[in-house]
């Protein structure tokens, strides 16, 4: 018997609606309020290496507090923590294809404009 | 099971409004509208992977350009570039991601009035966002950058551009959330949709988290 068929055939049973599953699983108003502070320090941290210098450490700090900024909104903001897993295979499929479709185009930028003098 | 004899399982079982109440009666266990904006949202990476690559690659040959000889991509962008005005945007996007997140929370506990204040309150911030847009473009038009000056102002226009028209479009969701509230429409019964808009809006804010960085602030 498929899911499908388990749940939608039994009278009286109460599936759990989305909005549930959230009040149940998801993060409180308290944790999504952390998570909006932290993402405002690491933004803060951001606009200061505009004005401080952080020599060598500059791109890969930029890089971290970007990514780890991007996991926190998806994993908690748009629940992917907490959601069914097959939803965060789909998202993570669109972002290996765009960094893949960057890097083929970049090294194609690379190889083909190798050798033409500017 | 068919779709119609699911429909007519789920109306004899007292649950008359499927999509709504019913969000497992799917293969997946997950409701088909939100699946679909999962799906859309991965197509949406495409998109913008291929306007934020094309930038990328685009930014590097602006040396190429006569009219910038003499000075870096860095001297350049440093001279056109405010960052302290797109920091405060930046933030403000981010602050509406946190609204939106509490007033779908509020629409789960069916707290109708919070989650129209959340609501009006995230696309308040979302319009200052695109206010700070237009005030942005209307500046780098005035110092002499339009759309076709060369080819860094042309996928710089047009990545921020779709952006803020995905902001626009976002804006003009929550309003629709927001009058479906005010009418009584929209209740923790089918808080869903007020779910799925708000997976749109936080795609929106995750692309400018990576704009920012990437377009404004990596040299």
């Amino acid at each position: 018997m498929s899911t499908e068929t388990a749940t939608v055939s039994s009278p009286g049973h109460e599936p759990a609606s989305a909005h549930d599953d959230h009040a149940h699983h998801g993060p409180s108003d308290k944790q999504y309020l952390v998570v909006a502070a932290v993402l405002a320090v690491f933004t803060a941290i951001e606009v200061l290496t505009y004005f401080v210098d952080f020599g060598s450490a500059l791109v890969p700090t930029l890089l971290a507090l970007m990514v780890i900024k991007f996991a926190l909104i998806i994993l908690y903001f748009m629940h992917l923590k907490f959601d069914d897993k097959l939803l965060l295979r789909i998202f993570v499929a669109g972002l290996v294809l765009a960094l893949a479709v960057y890097f083929v185009v970049f090294f194609a930028f690379k190889f083909f404009s190798a050798g033409v003098p500017h | 099971m068919t779709d119609a004899a699911t429909v007519e399982a789920v109306a004899a079982s007292g649950h008359g409004d499927v999509h709504a109440h019913d969000p497992h009666a799917t293969n997946t266990g997950i409701s088909n509208e939100k699946l679909a904006m999962w799906a859309f949202l991965g197509s949406e990476c495409l998109l913008f992977g291929g306007l934020i690559s094309t930038f990328l690659l685009y930014k590097e040959k602006l040396e190429l350009f006569p009219e910038f000889k003499g000075r870096t991509i860095n001297q350049f962008g440093a001279e056109i570039f405010d960052i302290p005005f797109t920091s405060v945007s930046s933030f403000v996007l981010l602050m509406s991601s946190l609204t939106m997140v509490l007033a779908v929370s509020s629409i789960s506990r069916n707290d109708r009035t919070r989650a129209m204040v959340w609501t009006g309150a995230t696309a308040l911030l979302g319009s200052g966002f695109i206010a700070g847009q237009v005030y942005e473009f209307t500046a780098f038009y005035r110092e002499g950058l339009g759309y076709t000056t060369n080819i860094f102002s042309s996928a710089f226009y047009t990545l921020t551009g779709f952006h803020g028209v995905h902001v626009t479009i976002g804006i003009l969701l929550l309003l629709v959330m927001l009058n479906q509230l005010l009418r009584g429409k929209l209740h923790a019964g089918n808080a869903e949709k007020l779910e799925i808009v708000g997976l749109y809006w936080h795609f929106v804010d995750v692309v400018w988290v990576v704009i920012f960085a990437v377009v404004y602030l990596i040299p």
